[in-house]
């Protein structure tokens, strides 16, 4: 039977008359195939004298002779110093004490040196405050390695020597000073006593010479307030340690509030310890790190949150405000109020609006409370910007009024909300301008002079980052370029021969060591007034005690079948059940320079009341922050940063507008997922005060209906290589140095954005079994069983445990001899800072791989960092929703709604690296043997052995495998630090660099594992606990990652398995991994 | 790929006719000894013996003086003989002067400030145990007369080959000789053959003509049996070749590049006996063994600035002594002032083992933990006047060692846990590297 089927080759046949068809039919393709084209030019190519046979043979023949040649081994040249230092031996890393002081992030840090070369930061654990670097000081070592650094002094376009630039300077400055024009000196804050005092002898040789602090992100409100109250420009320092409830109004404190720094503090007191832990209640409008950890997170429009702050006042310290407030946000202010009252000493409230009269309010709330969180005696150094200052500046510069401009550790031409202004005053040609700096950035390129400053990691200084409380910053490698810092020059404008290294040496051992050893000091990287921190003995004295908390608890309490019963925070014990602190504090002071008349203090009630006044609502506030992973953007060029997803969006290389749901309704604003994965929105053409920008959307669960956030640090656009000029400048839309604006509009314009986020699925669609949360009720009063539950199998018809003997599959390996590695995260403790995530990037290698590359899902960061939204308003609630589903159509359109993030949603993060599973899914499906297990717990990946077949990954129920798609360390299509040779630089040398096609993933930093172990063989010693560390865990501050042994019974992490709060990630698989996680418990006591 | 060594009588003859000449110089040393003692017997009543002198001096002064040469000190040959000539010194000046130089500066001696700023201000020890007999002793060896250069030795080397290749000839005169026979044997053969049939032809005798049978090859191409096993040999044994090739691909064995200054490990760990981790140092604590820097090498060769040991054809004292001047110039060190005041330049060192990169070795583990000599992976290198790879440096080579060798635990607390329980569970007495888990991929692989 014949068919007579007519099959057609497209639509395009249907049309009888199309030529199309007639042309198929004839040739093989419609149009002429432009063979001419790619075959050039047609004369020469005949005239040639090769033969198409001939080009066959030379082919054939220089292949097969480079395929033999290749079987050579390459010659390996090895060239040993002339004379080695004594203190290198190759091979071996070496660790300095320095302190990174860029002007937003103050650290007292450790630096690792290989063979001369700084390799990485680490956590300076002598330094008594501010001694853990943050997601951005880790990364800030491969700002050293930039390839687009300035390589040495230059006038315009020009290079030019250092004695040129010398002579030009020091000639105008004497013009200038007979000129009676200004020298202005505009410069980050270094909080440095070497620098000011250098300062003021310039001051003095010159006579007219102002300096102007400028800090990008200013906290100039919070300054003038405590200057006003205090008599000192100063931050007042909060001890989170110390405070048992916690009430925040718009204050990111995790993040990078007046400085940053206070998550490690703040983490002790998460952990529930004899049934405590402490309370914090949130009220922001952009959704911050702060408010994911929160205990209570209540979202609030900017200037609602003034009239709460007032309305707080009013109710700890008394008196009347006007303004009102929503119902339930007047109850749950009412509710905090009433918390903190109870807590007493042991209560503190801290803001972020930028607002005089705000700052006030809480300055005398916490007086009112006597807060022990509150600390005055050694209040915050490290940002000292002008708003004023900065501002006449600017309006003098126009005027003609400034005759030399020299500016240091700033770009006011990005940063300044009236940058145009500024050009303008630059511009000026009676003006000579010379700008430290380290890149061709906006206002280096449009000065007169860019004088190439060196890296921190290459420099010589000093910060009083607290008062009282020094660090050194020292050089860990010679310049590479022909740079000079800042404070050198100066010494030779000053016309002093000395160098900033023995100025400092001086400065020290006349009035801060005063006797001590200098030497000690540079040792350490931190030296604390009036005492001596110990070096190899750890004896500290009284000083460093004073920013240390102890914990004495008067009795022990009754435990009844392990719960303990007067719960909660600090609150409804009885007094002499009362923890006491013991602390002592130093009243060491030291003299300080600059204030600012006319400012007079406010009495609290004023302050309250003119707060509650100001407070102007508007249909759309914006308030403007600092991300984790750019900050204030002089980093913005760091490749590690751009790719860093950012903890609460999960976003990379962008910033965006954030905005409500309901909002987003309102206006039109859509997020969707596109067949590729990636995440694309709509775009809105944003205008605040006349000033316009069209930006991406995100829509932020938890972002207070009204109100919008935008992130800082992006959009820079000079000194920058391309891939790294993401995202759009907020800074113009800093107008008035104040964070919020008012005056704001939105309006959806055609076209859509592509971003690369690396978690698309935002919530936990109740799989309560990832992230275990309990209540501190729950937690205090019922069994394990009910809020830890271990997952539970049938056999033999009964119900068992998984990690029975009986449910397992597999032949247990005994692992009880030798070392057995845990590595344990809680929960409670971790706020998402993301530091771990740097710090395994420079440990391990690991590549950065780009937007697009991302946007494929194909990033590869060994340590993810998860953040889920609930459905419902708690987690809990979610978990009941889901366990109540019943039915298919309940199932549909329930499992529908739990994908959706709730308004204002719990927030959870959960660090993710390889498990290293004991009984690993993906070893057994490796067909070459490439993935094994070691006897310590580690799973092992043999890179060398891998074939890339990525069974591993599909296998893997973590999904923590990466593939390397690329040669990302010799392809030209991903120019970041692996591809050229000073960014290689950076590189660990005891960890290889991945190549194409192989499979990689977190190895438990086996290398530093096995370091430990050979030391300790070389010694021949028993390995004590604490020694064990991997990059991880050494990064976190907050004591949320702990490692170590838990054959050695006595370890922290054999103790931490033990916890009632320990469970393992998808246990129900019968994985086993070495990996504990430790439930969340959040305080959700009212009082 | 490895430089072939001297032939063995080449060695010998040179070494005899080096003992004769050694031995006849040495009795016309020891007679003008005897003349000479017999002289400064009748100079001096203080007398000292030279040999004893030697040892002191080797012990004391060769840091700092050599006999006929300017060093950091000046050169001391017949120096008390110089001082009472020159300066009119006596010996008393000069024992004061050995015990407590600065003392004789700090006193205002005119000639010993001037000795004090010649050599740039730097005071010689002080050398206060030294008793009247040692000074005694050790002047006397200075006042030694400076040997006589061996000379017509290399001469006499130049002549040696000669009687070598005498062999060779021979060899090839026999060779030679039997290829005749067998020549002239193979010509009578066809000869006898000839005749016979020429005999058969005059007899009329029918020399019976073989069949013209299948020729051998097409034969062997029809037994398809043979082809099979023929092609299955082939296919085998060029399989095993192919194996062989591809197995020794980067595997550098034997590898003995040329470097920039021809370093003979011979001469310091072999004929000097200097410790390997003199100068490798870091291979006690770091993962790298470390090529010295060259202030290491600077250490002992301010003083040794020329060869003195055996040479040979190829490396004599002069070629020697030009590698010496090598080091002397990436140093940056002037032989003649006795400071440095070159441009030092780094010697770039063609490196022989090299590990690949995702292979993690460590030396400070095997040198330091387990004790290992370095020649139990490096080979004898104090007999390699070239350095080359010993050892394939394979995984294989890794893992067998690692199953046979025993981890040492001996004094060493880490392990004493850990040993204890493992051997009770392997039932062994002493643990391999093996058992200890060294064949975890992930001990050297990360």
């Amino acid at each position: 039977m014949s068919s007579n089927k007519k099959y057609w080759k497209s639509v395009e046949e249907l049309n009888e008359n199309s030529s199309i068809v007639e042309a198929l039919k004839q040739n093989e393709f419609v149009e002429e195939i432009p063979t001419d084209e790619f075959l050039g030019d047609k004369e020469t190519l005949e005239s040639s004298s090769t033969t198409r046979r001939d080009f066959l043979k030379y082919v054939g023949f220089s292949t097969a002779a480079a395929s033999l040649a290749a079987c050579e081994g390459p010659v390996i040249k090895s060239i040993p110093y002339v004379v080695q230092p004594t203190e290198i031996i190759p091979g071996v890393a070496n660790y300095y004490a320095t302190t990174i002081a860029n002007g937003y992030d103050f650290a007292s840090v450790l630096v690792k040196t290989r063979e001369g070369r700084p390799i990485k930061i680490e956590n300076n654990t002598m330094a008594p405050s501010n001694g853990s670097a943050n997601a951005r000081v880790n990364a800030s070592v491969l700002g050293l390695y930039d390839s687009l650094r300035v390589q040495g002094p230059m006038q315009g376009e020009n290079a030019i020597s250092w004695t040129e630039l010398d002579n030009a300077m020091m000639q105008k400055l004497e013009a200038v000073k007979g000129s009676g024009k200004d020298i202005v000196l505009l410069t980050q804050t270094f909080a440095s006593p070497s620098t000011s005092k250098l300062i003021s002898e310039f001051t003095e040789k010159y006579g007219n010479v102002r300096h102007v602090v400028y800090d990008a992100v200013s906290e100039s409100a919070a300054l003038d307030a405590y200057q006003a109250k205090y008599g000192e420009r100063a931050l007042a320092n909060y001890d989170f340690s110390k405070a048992m409830t916690i009430v925040s109004v718009g204050a990111d404190f995790l993040g990078d509030w007046q400085g940053g720094g206070f998550d490690s503090g703040y983490a002790k007191n998460k952990i529930p310890t004899h049934g405590k832990m402490s309370r914090h209640i949130q009220i922001e409008s952009n959704m911050s790190l702060s408010g994911a950890n929160a205990d209570k997170r209540i979202p609030l429009t900017p200037s609602l949150q003034k009239i709460a702050l007032a309305k707080l006042y009013s109710y700890v310290v008394g008196g009347s405000v006007s303004g009102t407030l929503p119902e339930a946000t007047d109850i749950a202010i009412r509710q905090a109020a009433s918390q903190l009252k109870k807590a007493g000493r042991n209560g503190v409230v801290v803001t972020g609006l930028q607002d005089v009269d705000a700052q006030t309010v809480v300055l005398e709330i916490n007086e009112a409370l006597n807060s022990r969180a509150f600390d005055t005696t050694s209040p915050i150094q490290t940002r000292q910007g002008n708003d004023k200052a900065v501002n006449a500046l600017v309006a003098d510069m126009k005027a003609g009024k400034v005759g030399a401009l020299i500016m240091s550790g700033v770009n006011p031409l990005y940063t300044l909300p009236n940058a145009s202004d500024f050009a303008e005053g630059l511009n000026n040609e009676n003006l000579v301008s010379v700008c430290f700096s380290m890149k061709a950035d906006e206002t280096a390129s449009a000065s007169t002079y860019v004088a190439a400053a060196p890296h921190y990691l290459e420099s010589w200084g000093d910060v009083e980052m607290k008062k009282g409380q020094f660090a050194l910053m020292q050089p860990t490698i010679r310049p590479l370029f022909d740079t000079r810092q800042f404070q050198d020059s100066l010494l030779k404008w000053t016309e002093n021969s000395e160098s900033f290294h023995d100025y400092i040496k001086k400065t020290w051992k006349s009035s801060i060591v005063s006797g001590g050893s200098f030497n000690q000091a540079l040792h350490d990287g931190v030296f604390v007034a009036g005492s001596s921190i110990g070096g190899a003995n750890g004896a500290s004295s009284n000083t460093v005690h004073s920013t240390s908390t102890e914990l004495n608890d008067k009795k022990d309490r009754t435990w009844v079948g392990g719960v303990i019963h007067d719960a909660a925070v600090g609150v409804g014990i009885k007094e002499e059940d009362k923890d006491t602190y013991s602390s002592t504090t130093s009243s060491t002071t030291t003299s300080n320079t600059g204030s600012v008349a006319g400012i007079s203090a406010k009495s609290g009630g004023d302050a309250a009341r003119a707060l509650a006044a100001s407070a102007k609502t508007s249909d759309l506030e914006l308030t403007l922050y600092s991300k984790t992973g750019m900050g204030d953007g002089q980093q913005a060029n760091n490749p590690w940063l751009q790719e860093f997803p950012d903890p609460i969006t999960r976003t990379t290389w962008d910033n965006y507008l954030t905005m409500s749901a309901k909002d987003a309704e309102k206006f039109g604003v859509k997020n969707w997922h596109v067949a590729t994965g990636g995440l694309n929105s709509s775009l809105v053409e944003l205008t605040v005060n006349g000033i316009t920008e069209v930006v991406p959307v995100i829509i932020q669960p938890g972002q207070a209906v009204g109100s919008l956030g935008m992130s800082f640090g992006f959009g820079r656009k000079n000194g920058l290589k391309e891939e790294m000029q993401t995202g759009k400048n907020a800074f113009p839309f800093y107008q008035d140095f104040n964070t919020v604006q008012n005056d704001v509009s939105v309006k959806v314009v055609p076209g859509e954005h592509e971003f690369a986020c690396v978690q698309l699925h935002n919530t936990l669609m109740g799989r309560g079994d990832i992230i275990k949360e309990t209540t501190l009720e729950v937690f205090n009063t019922k069994d394990k069983k009910y809020w830890n539950a271990v997952p539970v199998v049938s056999f033999n018809h009964e119900e068992i445990p998984v990690t029975s003997k009986d449910a397992n599959l597999w032949e247990e390996f005994d692992r009880s001899i030798g070392h057995h590695f845990n590595l344990s995260i809680d929960l409670n403790a971790c706020t998402g800072c993301g530091s771990c995530v740097i710090a395994c990037h420079a440990e391990n290698n690991v590549p950065v791989v780009g937007k697009e590359e991302i946007r494929r899902s194909r990033d590869m960061h060994w340590l993810r960092i998860d953040r889920y939204y609930s459905s419902e308003t708690t987690f809990a609630g979610d978990n009941e929703k889901k366990d109540n589903i019943s039915g298919l159509s309940s199932s549909l359109s329930e499992f529908g709604e739990l994908e959706h993030a709730a308004d204002n949603p719990q927030v959870a993060f959960q660090p993710v690296m390889c498990q290293h599973c004991n009984h690993a899914p993906c070893e057994t499906v490796c067909p070459v043997a490439a993935t094994s297990h070691g006897r310590q717990g580690q799973n092992h990946m043999a890179y060398n052995r891998c074939v890339g077949t990525r069974y591993c990954a599909n296998n893997c129920p973590y999904k923590v495998r990466r593939f390397n798609w690329f040669l990302y360390n010799g392809n030209d299509e991903f120019d970041y630090h692996m591809n050229d040779d000073l960014g290689r630089m950076v590189l660990n040398p005891d960890v290889v660099v991945r190549s194409r096609g192989v499979m990689e993933k977190c190895s438990m930093c086996i290398q530093k594992t096995q370091k430990t172990i050979l030391d300790a063989k070389r010694d021949g010693r028993v390995i004590k606990d604490g020694e064990f560390q991997t990059a991880c865990s050494a990064a976190c501050s907050s004591g949320a990652m702990v490692f170590g042994d838990i054959n050695d019974k006595e370890s922290k992490v054999a103790e931490l398995l033990e916890d009632n709060r320990m469970y393992h990630l998808l246990e129900s698989v019968g994985t086993k991994p070495n990996v504990q996680y430790h439930t969340k418990v959040r305080n959700t006591t009212e009082a | 790929m490895k430089k072939p060594y001297q032939s063995l009588e080449v060695n010998s003859t040179n070494n005899m006719k080096q003992v004769i000449h050694r031995k006849l110089s040495a009795t016309i040393l020891r007679l003008s000894l005897i003349i000479l003692l017999t002289f400064s017997m009748a100079l001096s009543a203080q007398e000292g013996d030279p040999a004893k002198g030697k040892s002191l001096f080797n012990a004391n002064c060769a840091a700092c003086h050599k006999l006929d040469k300017k060093m950091t000190g000046p050169a001391l040959r017949n120096v008390e003989q110089r001082l009472s000539d020159d300066e009119g010194l006596d010996r008393a000046w000069l024992s004061a002067w050995i015990r407590n130089s600065s003392g004789v500066i700090k006193s205002g001696d005119a000639y010993a400030d001037k000795i004090y700023k010649e050599y740039g201000g730097a005071a010689m020890t002080a050398f206060p145990q030294l008793s009247d007999d040692d000074i005694n002793n050790i002047l006397a060896y200075t006042a030694e007369e400076a040997k006589a250069p061996p000379a017509g030795a290399t001469a006499q080397v130049g002549q040696t080959p000669a009687s070598g290749s005498g062999d060779g000839v021979s060899n090839k005169l026999i060779l030679g000789a039997l290829a005749v026979l067998f020549g002239l044997l193979a010509l009578a053969l066809v000869l006898v053959t000839k005749t016979l049939r020429r005999f058969a032809d005059a007899k009329g005798v029918d020399v019976a003509i073989k069949d013209k049978s299948v020729p051998l090859w097409k034969a062997f191409a029809q037994n398809q049996f043979l082809v099979l096993v023929t092609a299955i040999f082939f296919l085998l044994a060029s399989g095993y070749f192919v194996y062989g090739f591809f197995m020794q691909v980067g595997v550098d064995q034997g590898y003995q590049p040329v470097q920039p200054i021809h370093f003979s490990h011979k001469i310091h760990a072999g004929d000097n006996g200097i410790d390997c981790k003199y100068c490798h140092s870091s291979a006690r604590v770091s993962k790298t063994s470390g090529i010295p820097s060259l202030n290491v090498c600077m250490n002992c060769h301010k003083s040794v600035y020329e060869y003195t040991g055996e040479t040979s054809a190829e490396y004599t004292k002069e070629f020697y002594d030009g590698e010496i001047q090598k080091l002397y110039a990436a140093a940056g060190w002037s032989d003649a002032d006795q400071k440095y005041s070159g441009d030092p330049q780094p010697v770039k060192w063609i490196r022989i083992h090299n590990l690949p990169d995702f292979a993690y070795f460590n030396h400070s583990q095997h040198v330091t933990v387990a004790g290992l000599e370095c020649q139990t992976c490096h080979g004898p290198v104090e007999e390699m006047e070239i350095m080359y790879q010993h050892a394939p440096l394979t995984m294989g080579w890794c893992i067998n060692c690692h199953r046979e060798t025993n981890v040492k635990v001996k004094d060493n607390a880490y392990y004493t846990k850990i040993h204890e329980e493992l051997s009770k569970k392997y039932g062994v007495e002493q643990l391999t590297a093996a058992q200890m888990g060294g064949l975890e991929c992930g001990k050297c692989h990360y």
